[in-house]
């Protein structure tokens, strides 16, 4: 039962009726799907969510389309992993990693592009395309492969080389962009006015950014039912961020949490492409946009569609909004590999060395309960490590040579 | 300074459904100035109710964003192209 009913603009209230279009024709706000809260309050309960799929369709009813047939599109129902190594290390008290690298194609993209393409296929496209930083890149080229659709990714042509790799695996067509994230960004909006394709995160984008709500309801059905002090969401085009923010609050108003959640929203940002935090920051609204230069490619989008927003949700919230720079996001990548064994790719790294830094400046305290969203996997962004990791050392297969090499080890008598 | 300008499909309606005018102005605030003179309705499309360009209305002077430029108060050159897109999604 889905119930997304319309779809409303959030900067000037207008709606419209459910249909693959994305922006207001009176003020070019985004649109955003709606829905009967009251009447999804009157069915589900978390016996009903316990008693669904192992994925995000066990919260059909809270997304804007049906579960597709047999499982399909499959994503989600993650672990939330305690980590008190990491916690220890930064001095924090209750800390989760939501590890979202357990996905189809190791990130959290698998869940918007579940929705986003239910959704397509409801609407009949045949055709499923995207803009990407190379997380959505694999997730649209795997999920169009799964159920039959044709696929156009659209790349900035300097992506990480394993990203394109795992990208043109799935045989969809990958089109490299000689220009930045935000040149093909805007590139594909111009080419979903022309071809009659189901471009995810433009004209299917209402349906699609709805899939990251899921991330707050595993979040408190694992918490059992109750929400963190604190979350610290990654920021790109801040849509994630909203969304887990968004997702809390559904939460009570279906019903399924007692009291209104109090969470505060922090984001984490590359000092290289960091819109939100400088304008956070400076205590401005106005999200200016940069030219990313940073090795989070998946986070380097200069001009965030939600970058207002994100800032207000973080802002009204309570939060923070940090960033950090590449040496930083590599310390975040080996120390969350190191205390936890999670091997996240540079926007993990821009997560943890943020969430460092935000407990380093007591944002985050020792007495919050805190989750942090481990976007993506470590084997994505290999080119980002590979200066900074190697083996230990390199020996002829003898006894001796090992003793030679560790000579400090205690052996047994 | 002779500037045309590109309209986007959900304002032709307002330009008698023309995908380019040719306007005057010698910065990109005049050039729109000039469009609500040439064909009233587009102000308030374009502006909210402070006087500001809608945060989801981006304006582009040649193929660049005016926020990387001087905004409203940017300089246009004889022959520019200024382009009216709505705000990106993505991401």
């Amino acid at each position: 039962m889905a119930t997304g009913t319309a779809l409303r603009c959030r900067e000037c209230g207008r709606e419209y009726p459910v249909a693959p279009i994305y922006t207001c024709e009176w003020c070019f706000g985004p649109l955003e799907a709606t829905y009967d809260y009251d009447a999804i309050a009157s069915t589900i309960t978390r016996e009903s969510i316990a008693a669904g799929p192992a994925s995000i369709w066990r919260y059909g009813p809270l997304l804007p389309v049906e579960a597709p047939a047999g499982g399909a599109l499959a994503a989600g129902w993650t672990p939330l992993i305690r980590a008190e190594r990491l916690a220890a290390e930064l001095g924090l008290g209750e800390l989760w990693l939501k590890d979202d690298t357990r996905n189809p194609t190791n990130s959290f993209k698998d869940r918007v592009v579940a929705v986003a393409l239910g959704k397509a296929l409801e609407f009949g496209f045949k055709t499923a395309a995207c803009a990407s930083t190379g997380n959505l890149a694999n997730a649209v080229a795997a999920a169009a492969a799964r159920t039959g659709l044709a696929s156009f990714v659209f790349v900035p042509s300097d992506l990480e080389a394993g990203k394109i790799l795992t990208t043109s695996v799935y045989g969809g067509n990958v089109v490299a962009i000689d220009g930045n994230y935000d040149d093909v960004n805007r590139l594909c909006a111009e080419l979903a006015a022309e071809y009659p394709w189901a471009f995810v995160n433009v004209n299917v984008r209402p349906f699609y950014a709805e899939g990251s709500k899921t991330l707050a309801y595993e979040t408190a059905e694992q918490l059992d039912w109750q929400v963190p002090d604190h979350v610290v969401v990654p920021i790109a085009s801040g849509s994630l961020l909203t969304k887990i923010h968004k997702g809390f609050d559904e939460l009570h108003k279906v019903g399924l949490l007692a009291d209104p959640p109090d969470v505060r929203v922090s984001g984490a940002q590359a000092t290289g492409c960091s819109p939100v935090a400088t304008a956070f920051t400076a205590g401005v609204d106005d999200v200016h946009p940069v030219r990313p230069d940073t090795i989070a490619k998946s986070l380097a989008i200069g001009n965030p569609a939600d970058g207002y927003y994100a800032l207000d949700v973080i802002r009204k919230s309570g939060g923070a909004c940090g960033a950090v720079t590449d040496a930083e996001i590599v310390d975040g990548i080996r120390l969350l590999a190191r205390t936890e064994g999670i091997f996240g790719e540079t926007a993990a790294g821009v997560t943890i060395a943020t969430l460092a830094k935000l407990a380093a400046d007591g944002v985050v305290r020792r007495d919050e309960r805190v989750v942090a969203y481990i976007t993506g996997h470590g084997l994505k962004t290999l080119d980002a490590i590979e200066p900074h990791v190697r083996v230990t050392t390199t020996i002829p297969p003898s006894l001796d040579a090992f003793r030679a090499a560790f000579p400090a080890l205690t052996e047994e008598a | 300074m002779a500037v045309t300008v590109r309209i986007p499909t959900q304002l032709r309606n307002l330009a008698g459904g023309a995908a380019e005018v040719s306007l005057d102005g010698s910065t990109v605030g005049e050039v729109l100035g000039a469009l609500d003179g040439a064909h009233p309705g587009f102000g308030e499309r374009l502006y909210d109710d402070g006087g500001k360009l809608r945060r989801f209305v981006n304006v582009f002077l040649d193929d660049e964003d005016i926020r990387f430029l001087d905004g409203l108060d940017t300089k246009v050159a004889d022959g520019a192209v200024v382009s009216i897109v709505p705000a990106v999604a993505g991401g």
